[in-house]
């Protein structure tokens, strides 16, 4: 996101923060490491007078995290940064909130295409769909609070692509994936670049509002796993543990179970009408991801990736004998 | 601004049956990975194909289904086939949707309820061949949005789990659900008439109890389980099927208001319930054997 950014001259300062070091190089970014809930954002936005926050570190996939962190991280976390955003005389013109389509949940109640304002069919079960219903409603309010400040809440479909490891990707990658015997509900991806592309458009465009992100189209479960080249293996529909076998067997996290049996499906006109166009539709999206797979396989690891030196990066960013380009 | 790397492409919401890929204007075009033609509403014409070549024998030989006014059902634009609704295991859905699209070689979306969805395989092969859970705006997305042909029977799971002893008296037409939903997409409603649907699975009586076990809508002891044993389920009597297609009746009122006049759309779902019993039983007059016809 940040190298993207970093090409638009017209913006002066890119700040970064995270809880990890950034895995690719920066060329004019700077970055500052924030503890998992962003305590420290109210100082930083203070201290920078920034004037457009990037939402992107919510957690949308359970897999191997606590609840309690995923409350920590979607919850808190959002709540401090838009208390800074939000403190008086704050310099934040525009914030851009990265959500997920997981809202919207999946049951056999749903309609076909959920639009931006079509509500859940069944109340929210899984913690991660709570943490960023609440997440979101936190937004809302800090929406309606502040009437001069632009806000823009994004929800991303399932991610795919090249490089992102999501729960999805994790399981198309081994020669088993699972699935719920009888069941084989579409689904909608959206590619990585896309993701990207979609935050750019509504930042540099300082378009407020609520939009799906989603490529064009869906493609049933088995499809996606046979254009991956993955087995399904079929699991009982009906379970007596409390948890499902799925769970455990694949490690994947709990809110996929749903959407193995029943998909989704979302409305992404309303992005369109703003003049968004997506490069990928959402078989485009497994494509994307499968080549990148294959070409892994064929020929290994890719070469070792960037690491964040804090030093070496200091030294780039500030020291007066720094004269050329950084290159990496 | 404009984003430096994006491609102009002509993205527009696709009305196709199967969605037509968008060009990504990427470099390195990716090709296209679709391996099956499921639609976004999981039906896949292929599947479809197959399903139509396994049942056109129930529907010439066994059935030997018969239909008036078939020329009333338009070539294209969406509309809103709403029929009577009869048989424990009602033959009426798939012998109307196959005729339709044997007929006029266009799709037909079954409206049906979402509890299909919950079955393992059925609710998978029910998606497939077509089916679509009953959602308003289901409806509306096929019939305004996609110009499709949807069929919905109003009764609901009362049509088929009544008795025997009430058959051809049509039940109460939903709370009109279906007159707002036409008139919000602004498509005609175009009524079918089915006769022997009645006499190809008669329902004797219920078991409740067994329903509310097994979790279904409803359990009927009908009278192919009592002849046929379990295959019952399966078999249906092969009762002459005669569906008469009446005039299509249109509503001049703007679409896409936010509401109807609830009196309104309770006379015209009255007005539609009362052309289709009127056929009924004129159809039964005209018919002389449950068997031939």
């Amino acid at each position: 996101m940040i190298q993207a950014l970093e090409t638009d001259p017209n913006l002066e300062m890119i700040l970064g923060m995270g809880a990890h070091a950034p895995s690719v190089p920066f060329e004019r970014a700077e970055f500052v490491r924030a503890d998992q809930n962003y305590s420290i954002v109210n100082r930083i936005v203070k201290a920078t007078q920034v004037d457009t926050i990037l939402h992107t570190f919510m957690v949308t996939n359970s897999a191997g995290i606590s609840n309690r962190r995923v409350h920590e991280i979607n919850v808190i976390g959002t709540m401090n940064l838009l208390a800074a955003a939000g403190a008086s005389g704050s310099s934040v013109r525009h914030i851009v909130v990265k959500s997920s389509t997981l809202v919207y949940g999946s049951s056999a109640r749903d309609p076909n295409t959920f639009g931006e304002d079509t509500p859940r069919s069944a109340p929210a079960t899984h913690s991660i769909e709570r943490a960023l219903l609440e997440a979101e409603s936190l937004v809302r309010d800090f929406a309606e609070d502040n009437p001069g400040t632009l806000v823009t809440v994004l929800r991303f479909a399932n991610v795919l692509g090249p490089h992102l490891t999501t729960a999805i990707s994790a399981s198309l990658s081994r020669p088993l994936c699972p699935s719920v015997f009888g069941f084989d509900p579409l689904l909608q991806f959206v590619e990585e670049d896309d993701v990207v592309r979609a935050l750019l458009h509504v930042t540099r465009g300082g378009i407020p509002g609520l939009y799906n992100v989603a490529g064009e189209g869906r493609l049933p479960w088995s499809e996606v796993a046979g254009i991956c080249g993955t087995r399904l293996v079929p699991l009982s529909p009906y379970s007596p543990l409390k948890i499902h076998p799925l769970v455990r067997l694949f490690d994947l996290p709990p809110e996929l179970e749903d959407l193995l049996r029943y998909g989704r499906g979302v409305d992404t006109r309303r992005l369109a009408a703003t003049g968004f166009m997506y490069r990928a539709t959402s078989a485009g999206a497994v494509e994307s991801f499968i080549r990148a797979k294959r070409l892994r396989r064929a020929a290994g690891r890719t070469p070792a990736s960037y690491t964040y030196e804090y030093d070496v990066e200091q030294f780039f960013a500030h020291s007066p004998s720094v004269t050329g380009p950084a290159g990496t | 601004m404009t984003d430096r790397r994006s491609a102009r492409t002509d993205e527009k919401p696709s009305t196709a049956v199967v969605p037509i890929r968008v060009p990504c204007g990427r470099d390195d075009a990716l090709e296209d990975p679709r391996l099956s033609d499921v639609d976004e509403w999981g039906r896949s014409e292929r599947f479809r194909a197959l399903a139509r070549s396994l049942y056109e024998p129930v529907y010439s030989k066994w059935f030997r289904v018969r239909w008036e006014g078939l020329e009333k059902i338009p070539d294209e634009g969406g509309a809103l086939l709403v029929a009577n609704h009869a048989g424990a295991i009602p033959s009426d859905a798939p012998v109307i949707m196959h005729g339709i699209e044997k007929e006029l070689g266009r799709p037909v979306y079954g409206l049906a309820d979402y509890f299909f969805r919950t079955i393992p395989v059925v609710g998978t092969l029910w998606a497939r061949g077509g089916g679509v859970s009953a959602r308003p705006a289901n409806a509306y997305r096929l019939l305004r949005e996609q110009g499709q042909l949807v069929l919905d029977f109003p009764e609901g799971t009362k049509g088929p789990s009544k008795s025997f002893t009430d058959r051809y008296q049509l039940r109460r037409f939903g709370r009109g659900g279906f007159v707002e939903i036409a008139m919000r997409a602004g498509v005609p409603i175009i009524p079918i008439a089915v006769t022997g649907s009645e006499e190809a699975m008669p329902v004797l009586f219920r078991l409740p109890a067994v329903a509310k076990v097994l979790g279904l809508p409803y359990f009927p002891v009908t009278a192919n389980l009592l002849a046929l044993g379990p295959l019952g389920l399966l078999v249906p009597f092969p009762a002459k099927f005669t569906l008469r297609v009446l005039d299509p009746v249109s509503f001049d009122v703007p679409p896409d208001q936010e509401r109807y006049s609830k009196s309104r759309v309770m006379d015209e779902a009255e007005r539609i319930r009362a052309l289709i019993q009127e056929s009924v039983y004129d159809m039964l007059r005209a018919r002389r054997s449950v068997w031939f016809g």
